[in-house]
């Protein structure tokens, strides 16, 4: 790592990080020939790494149960019977059964696909939403930029909590006949509208630092065009920090939109979510702590396994941490 | 300095403008009758209908109501709530109860977050770091409602050490289990910006040489390393105090404080719209005031930092 400069310019974003690492040879430095990436380089690093194993495994389980729930719970989420209500677990029902006469441990499984797939598509949008806008407002500069930033305020300044609820009520009152995935739609939206100012500051910051690059001035004078200069050379170069904080922002709207829930104005009734649960069991917390508990620990271990999944992405890829 | 400041403050007014009016356009210009549901379960009477009409500019477009809002807003006038009460006294009572609960959240977040950001940064790689970074991934990772609950459950109402919720003379010792719940992830950024502050700064030059002439290690950190660290704690600290203010919705809602929060969640759900406008505007400027507080703040602590 003399050389920062070529460092970061031979990253290949495009190719999967697999193919510029030796994957037979881990730690034997054979692949001299061949200068490694900013990509390649972190991945060597993320390998050695137990917190990334951890975590990647768990996000692949809770990724798998978000889309074949069936698969880990044979039991009815929805459904329950009453003369089962509040039942301690058993072998039938391993996390016992809701005051409902549901089974928690399918309603757990069942719940992560709400919350998991509602974090998912706010995080893909804010990060859609806010780096357009961040790389528009670097990158042109003057008053696009100024104009931009005043808006980003804008919506900076609304308190998170506070400005989901006043939109979630607003549009999801308790009067509105919403579907589910309308209900679903909303949130994700609220979620979006109140956190792409924070990565289109990301991206700005990224871009203004990029833009001014010996390789971004040669590929303009060569003539390339703007859109060009945008896709093949600022946005591979920004990527990394948006990549990253992604990852950590699955984890926080997963928190966030179980927060939503547990008010009472996030996702409602028919969907599942550990948000939901946890606000429905803690009247009887006293009687049945688990109704409370298995959700609440569900929902912390997906929000860290995203936050650790981030947190050791963000170590790879920071040189000055090596 | 003058310059900045006034420029700064200029930047203030549309970003105020705007969040206040998107606000007011959110729960005020929403299609649908105003009235639904104001009065029990029958049709509200038509006087009160033209009353609040009158009163709230109703049969005008939203840009007139909310020039007129703001017309009485900058005379100090907050509106009335739909049972007239004053919202500017709602305000006046809930709000010490919010700021004492943010002071205590934020000392709990200097004092714990700076202790255990100090330490481990002096020590990198060391048994405590990695304590601390575990310890503070947790706090990240868990939300704020679970946190309260679990701790109300477990010392309020298992173990029987703290009261489950506090009592409406909001003494200081009830508020420490509340505070620390409120600043509970902002305890590990802190602790973590810290970090990162002290073991880059630990490098430094003139580490090494206040080292070198023969100072005691106290004198070293407590003087030379701690105050060049501060800087971007200070920053997070700021910025925070006027985040808590806002977030502390959950939290008072959890401990039964008679806060700002839960006035305003309160509000939301039953539709006080005057009084969610009139709350969020007095949020937004407190966060507002407590950012450019802030960037002044940076050229005081460094004073490489100059504004002009």
């Amino acid at each position: 790592m003399s050389d920062p400069s070529t460092a970061s310019v031979v990253s290949t974003p495009g190719a999967h990080p697999t193919d510029s690492a030796a994957p037979a040879t881990a730690g034997q430095p054979q692949s001299n020939d061949k200068p490694r990436g900013l990509l390649g380089d972190a991945w060597r690093d993320l390998r050695r790494k137990p917190l990334f194993w951890i975590s990647a495994t768990l996000i692949v389980i809770f990724l798998l149960m978000a889309a074949f729930p069936a698969l880990f719970a044979p039991g009815d989420a929805v459904n329950g019977s009453l003369s089962r209500s509040l039942d301690k677990p058993s072998a039938n029902g391993w996390f016992g059964y809701d005051v409902q006469g549901r089974d928690v441990y399918a309603r757990v499984i069942y719940g992560a696909r709400a919350s998991i797939v509602v974090a998912v598509l706010s995080v893909m949008g804010t990060l859609l939403i806010g780096g357009t806008m961040g790389i528009i407002s670097g990158y042109r500069g003057g008053w696009v930029d100024a104009l931009l930033s005043r808006i980003a305020d804008v919506f900076f300044g609304l308190p998170f909590v506070l400005g989901a609820i006043v939109i979630l009520t607003t549009f999801n009152g308790s009067g509105a006949g919403n579907s589910k995935a309308q209900i679903m739609g909303l949130v994700t939206a609220s979620l979006i509208v109140l956190s792409w100012p924070v990565v289109m500051r990301l991206m700005r910051s990224s871009v203004l630092a990029t833009k001014e690059a010996d390789y971004i001035v040669a590929a303009r004078a060569l003539g390339a065009g703007t859109g060009r200069i945008i896709l093949k050379h600022l946005l591979p170069n920004c990527l990394a920090p948006l990549l990253v904080y992604g990852t950590i922002m699955v984890g926080s709207f997963i928190g966030a939109e179980a927060t939503l829930s547990f008010l009472g104005v996030g996702l409602k009734s028919p969907v599942v979510s550990w948000g939901i649960m946890i606000s429905d069991g803690q009247q009887f917390v006293r009687v049945a702590p688990g109704l409370v508990f298995f959700p609440a620990a569900f929902l912390v271990t997906a929000v860290l396994s995203f936050v650790m999944l981030g947190e050791s992405v963000r170590e790879a890829l920071d040189p000055k941490l090596r | 300095m003058g310059r900045y400041l006034l420029r700064r403050l200029l930047q203030l007014v549309p970003v105020f403008i705007g969040t206040t009016f998107l606000i007011y356009w959110l729960v005020w210009a929403v299609p649908g009758d105003p009235f639904a549901g104001k009065c029990g379960e029958r049709r509200c009477p038509d006087q009160y209908i033209a009353f609040m009409t009158e009163k709230y500019h109703l049969d005008q477009n939203v840009f007139v109501q909310y020039a007129n809002y703001m017309k009485n807003l900058l005379q100090g006038d907050f509106g009335q709530t739909f049972s007239q009460r004053e919202i500017s006294d709602i305000i006046l009572t809930s709000y010490p109860n919010t700021l004492k609960l943010a002071v205590v959240a934020l000392a709990i977040e200097a004092v714990i977050g700076l202790g255990a950001g100090v330490l481990s940064g002096l020590r990198r790689n060391g048994f405590l770091d990695n304590l601390v970074l575990v310890s503070t991934l947790f706090l990240i990772a868990l939300p704020v409602f679970v946190v309260g609950f679990v701790l109300q459950w477990l010392l309020g109402v298992q173990w029987g050490i703290i009261k489950p919720t506090v009592s409406s003379e909001m003494r200081w010792s009830e508020l420490i289990v509340p505070g620390f719940v409120l600043g509970s992830a902002s305890v590990a950024y802190i602790a973590r910006v810290a970090r990162t502050s002290i073991a880059e700064n630990r490098r430094a030059d003139y580490v090494r040489t206040a080292i070198a002439k023969g100072l005691p290690m106290r004198r070293v950190v407590g003087v030379h390393l701690l105050r060049n660290s501060l800087i971007p704690v200070v920053t997070l600290l700021g910025t925070d105090l006027g985040a808590l203010m806002g977030g502390a919705i959950v939290t008072e809602g959890i401990f039964g404080i008679n806060g700002i929060g839960r006035q305003v969640f309160r509000a939301i759900i039953t539709k006080e719209s005057a009084t969610v406008v009139g709350i969020v505007v007095v949020l937004v400027l407190v966060y507002l005031v407590m950012n450019l507080l802030v960037d002044l703040l940076y050229a005081a602590l460094d004073p490489r930092i100059r504004y002009e």
